[in-house]
């Protein structure tokens, strides 16, 4: 059986170095292999060190899963070690990955155009030279969708109270500010009201 | 400055052609001096890697900006190495003519 595929992996940015030198004394008499820490274990100690998010946000960062982002900052925290310890170089190269560069979405002539040149940043449309311009990202469509699609409330099922789901806090555990009974998600079985599509 | 717009016809009234590597010409458009330059696309009917060909094609111009419809799973690694910038429009119908008017704003 052939193993599974792997996803590849979104890194934003290109490390500004190539990698790293021990120094002092010893540093160059044993002639060591240098640990190749790969562009994927560097970007999650990026995100997740540098940047300062958690594991799970990270992942969405770099298009994969959680579990697979806590095996590629292990192996990245365990090369690292490895090279202080053993007083090896560091080598930054390789990996399964692609290097993102940012999006934008043009209000007036409705474009979406990315930035090759990182380092400069867009203050106008490079096709109608509209100002009207905004980052452009997946996730800000996914919001609007999820808003828009449908309706999430939840509703206390003696009085027929209705107030806008929370996420993150379970209906069920919400108590009703009208009677004090436990409130339960609109839609579910028990819950008065039209029954609308959970999605 | 360079711009590249996929086309699907000859002329000005020619619209943006559905794909960048299988367009009919590329429209190599000069910003300083207006000049234009249609180049018929000689990867049209590749089986593969029409993509990567017409970047080939599209850098060799010079070019540093490409408008398209859409662009293919490969053409994207090479463009971000090539510091090439992409522009989807996604407005299948519009013509040569009206992207040039845009392209002078």
């Amino acid at each position: 059986m052939s193993p599974r595929i792997k996803t590849i992996r979104k890194v934003l940015n290109p490390p500004v170095i190539k990698g790293f030198k021990p120094y002092g004394p010893e540093s160059n008499k044993q002639d060591l292999e240098p640990v190749n820490l790969l562009f994927e274990e560097y970007e999650a100690i990026r995100l997740s060190d540098y940047d300062m998010l958690n594991h799970h946000q990270s992942s969405v960062m770099m298009g994969v899963s959680r579990p697979t982002f806590t095996r590629i900052y292990a192996s990245a925290l365990q090369k690292i070690a490895r090279a202080f310890v053993e007083g090896r170089q560091i080598a930054i190269n390789g990996g399964k990955v692609y290097f993102d560069s940012d999006w934008y979405h043009c209000n007036n002539c409705k474009c979406n155009f990315n930035n090759p040149q990182r380092n400069e940043e867009i203050k106008a449309c490079p096709l109608c030279g509209s100002g009207q311009i905004e980052s452009f990202n997946a996730t800000n469509i996914a919001g609007t969708y999820h808003s828009k699609n449908f309706e999430d409330l939840c509703i206390c099922p003696s009085c027929g109270f209705e107030q806008e789901h929370q996420p993150g806090n379970p209906c069920n555990q919400m108590i009703c500010p009208e009677c004090k009974n436990f409130m339960k998600r609109k839609g579910t079985p028990g819950a008065k009201g039209p029954k609308t599509k959970i999605l | 400055m360079k711009i590249a717009i996929a086309s699907n016809g000859n002329t000005l009234e020619s619209t943006l052609d559905k794909n960048f590597g299988r367009c009919a010409y590329f429209v190599i458009f000069d910003t300083e001096n207006g000049a234009m330059e249609f180049i018929p696309n000689p990867n049209k009917d590749m089986e593969e890697n029409a993509g990567p060909a017409s970047v080939q094609l599209v850098a060799s111009k010079s070019a540093s900006k490409i408008v398209s419809f859409e662009f293919g799973l490969k053409i994207k690694p090479l463009l971000d190495s090539l510091k090439i910038q992409m522009i989807i429009l996604k407005e299948p119908g519009k013509q040569i003519r009206d992207i040039i008017k845009m392209l002078n704003h």
